[in-house]
């Protein structure tokens, strides 16, 4: 497909798509599933978030991260020390969680950037080796092997919710504004830069783009996102032990983020969903089938769906679009356009 | 004075140093070209003067020094680079890779900026919509030029323009560098193998070999040096 199509669909279907949407997210998930399973949509939520840092960092910025974990847990443990530590308000630690994993990610991020390729991942996996390790080793603060007891934030008295359905809400409006700060991040010029930087250093360098600072600050910001990740977790879960964030914590959110598309955001809550749902459906049948499955389906999406299933799913879409006639500047000048690119296959 | 000038310019890759001691300067208004053989040192040249190696030596821009600028500051100088191989981002549409050139610089600029450098690549216009890499060689290289003019530059560094080209295309693309310079006495220093195309549009032209320039004339005077002749022109 050499014409890119934007996609103008009529108000009427915009309208039908984004009630669809509200129905699903706002009443179907909260209310109508049962309980046990609201709060692990609720972890599906934060899943996506850390996943929608890991389209930032990898798919965009071109850097392959397995560290991720260790931002969800300097997220996760920002929130449980200060409520446990110095009785914060669950909520007011997001915000100190998310400073700090971004902060955290300035300083990582700029050596990082002297590592590229398999030396980068391998950089970012001992990150993530390391994390546990250390978390036990500082007991004292830390609550050691032990871990730290946060408790399940209640839901206010005036809502008609219980807590599971509460803390979903939450995570919901975080994931959201994340989402759509995400999407602003990757429209527009910074997406072009992303894009220039990642495919060819030298064009990118003559164009203007600063590559270092824009890959420390993309890292940065994944950070961020997998530090309230870590704060939303810690609150759903209510629990927080350093062998929750190990490698495989940062292996299953790559795989999520690879499964629902490492460049589409959309992508990112199937991908959590795939990573939250897949191996506890699959232990079900047989326990040792949980790795087999996660193994099988990132075989079967790099092989059959390399842009994963949100980058298949784009691509129906805009097919769907095309075909519908529901794009900008639909009509004649589209079969004109592709008239020409008929014509001017031929070599200079 | 020159708009442009180099003096005792050494660059190289890490040890291995390419340029040794180049001296070079360029009017302004002038489409000067840099022949030579492969290995020559050329495209370091051009590399070393738009910051995206290591360089020593002096280089003024408009009585300005930018020799020790980082890449993005000598491009907001106005020194332009289009390297070789023209680098066309393939998933990005014609228009993103344009604005790519306006990344310095806000929407409304750009978007005034993009319908002037059209007017000189009506092709392009023709294909804002199409993905980069559906482009012939030809017009990835007029879009690689629209996007280095997207940056206003002052001086245009162009690497081998003609490089995978047919000469019919070659010469249509010189033809249109030599209108833009007309309109709008731009700069322009031109790496170039195919030396006749490129000397018809010069006004001059030096010779690089080894890493040094052994012979700077003007355009006519090189294109009738017998050396010259033989060696790049393909004249026994």
């Amino acid at each position: 497909m050499s014409l890119v199509v934007k996609p103008k669909l009529p108000v009427a279907i915009r309208v039908a798509v984004t009630a669809v949407l509200a129905v699903i997210f706002l009443y179907v998930i909260p209310f109508v599933v049962p309980s046990y399973l609201v709060s692990q949509f609720a972890t599906v939520l934060a899943f996506a978030i850390a996943i929608v840092g890991i389209n930032l960092v990898t798919g965009f910025g071109g850097a392959i991260t397995l560290g991720h974990a260790a931002f969800v847990a300097l997220g996760a443990y920002t929130t449980a020390i200060l409520v446990v530590r110095y009785g914060w308000n669950p909520y007011a630690t997001i915000p100190v969680s998310a400073a700090l994993s971004w902060i955290a990610g300035w300083c990582l991020g700029f050596p990082a950037l002297r590592l590229q390729g398999l030396y980068l991942a391998l950089g970012t996996l001992v990150l993530s080796i390391t994390v546990p390790p250390i978390l036990k080793r500082f007991d004292g603060f830390t609550g050691g092997v032990q871990g730290l007891n946060v408790g399940n934030p209640e839901a206010p008295a005036f809502l008609p919710l219980d807590d599971s359905q509460w803390i979903y809400f939450v995570c919901l409006v975080i994931a959201a504004a994340l989402y759509v700060v995400a999407r602003r991040i990757l429209s527009g010029p910074l997406r072009r830069a992303l894009i220039a930087a990642r495919d060819n250093q030298l064009v990118g360098a003559v164009m203007g783009v600063d590559r270092a600072t824009l890959t420390t600050a993309t890292f940065a910001m994944s950070s961020l996102y997998a530090g309230v990740a870590g704060s939303l977790y810690a609150m759903i879960v209510g629990f927080v032990s350093p062998d929750t964030f190990n490698v495989m914590m940062s292996l299953s959110l790559f795989v999520g983020a690879v499964v629902g598309g490492i460049t589409s955001l959309n992508g990112a809550i199937i991908g959590a969903m795939f990573i939250q749902f897949v191996p506890i459906w699959a232990s079900d049948i047989d326990v040792s089938l949980g790795g087999l499955v996660f193994g099988g389906a990132l075989i079967i999406t790099l092989v059959v769906i390399p842009a994963g299933i949100g980058g298949l799913g784009e691509r129906v879409f805009l097919w769907l679009c095309t075909r519908l006639g529901w794009v900008e500047g639909a009509g004649p000048v589209r079969a004109e356009a592709e008239a020409m690119g008929s014509a001017q296959n031929e070599p200079a | 004075m020159s708009l442009f000038s180099i003096k005792g310019m050494h660059a190289g890759y890490g040890a291995r140093n390419v340029l040794h001691g180049i001296d070079l300067d360029v009017e302004e208004r002038q489409i000067q070209v840099v022949l030579g053989a492969n290995g020559a040192g050329k495209t370091t040249l051009l590399r070393a003067i738009s910051g995206t190696i290591a360089r020593e030596g002096t280089i003024l821009f408009d009585g300005a020094r930018i020799d020790r600028l980082s890449a993005r500051k000598i491009v907001a100088a106005g020194v332009a680079h289009v390297p070789q191989g023209r680098g066309t981002f393939a998933d990005l549409t014609v228009d993103e890779n344009i604005r790519l050139g306006a990344y310095l610089r806000t929407g409304a600029e750009a978007r005034q900026d993009r319908e002037r450098w059209l007017t000189f690549f009506p092709r392009l216009r023709e294909r804002l919509s199409q993905q980069a890499g559906s482009l012939s060689g030809g017009e990835q290289q007029m879009l690689a030029i629209t996007r280095a003019l997207m940056l206003r530059p002052r001086l245009l560094l162009l690497d081998e323009p003609s490089l995978g080209l047919a000469p019919i295309i070659t010469q249509g693309l010189f033809k249109t560098l030599a209108a833009i310079r007309e309109e709008t006495g731009m700069t322009m220093l031109i790496v170039e193998q195919s030396a006749n195309l490129a000397l018809d549009v010069a006004d001059s032209g030096v010779v690089l070999e080894s890493g040094e320039i052994v012979l700077r004339d003007s355009a006519q005077n090189l294109a009738g040096n017998d050396e010259v002749r033989r060696i790049y022109l393909g004249y026994e």
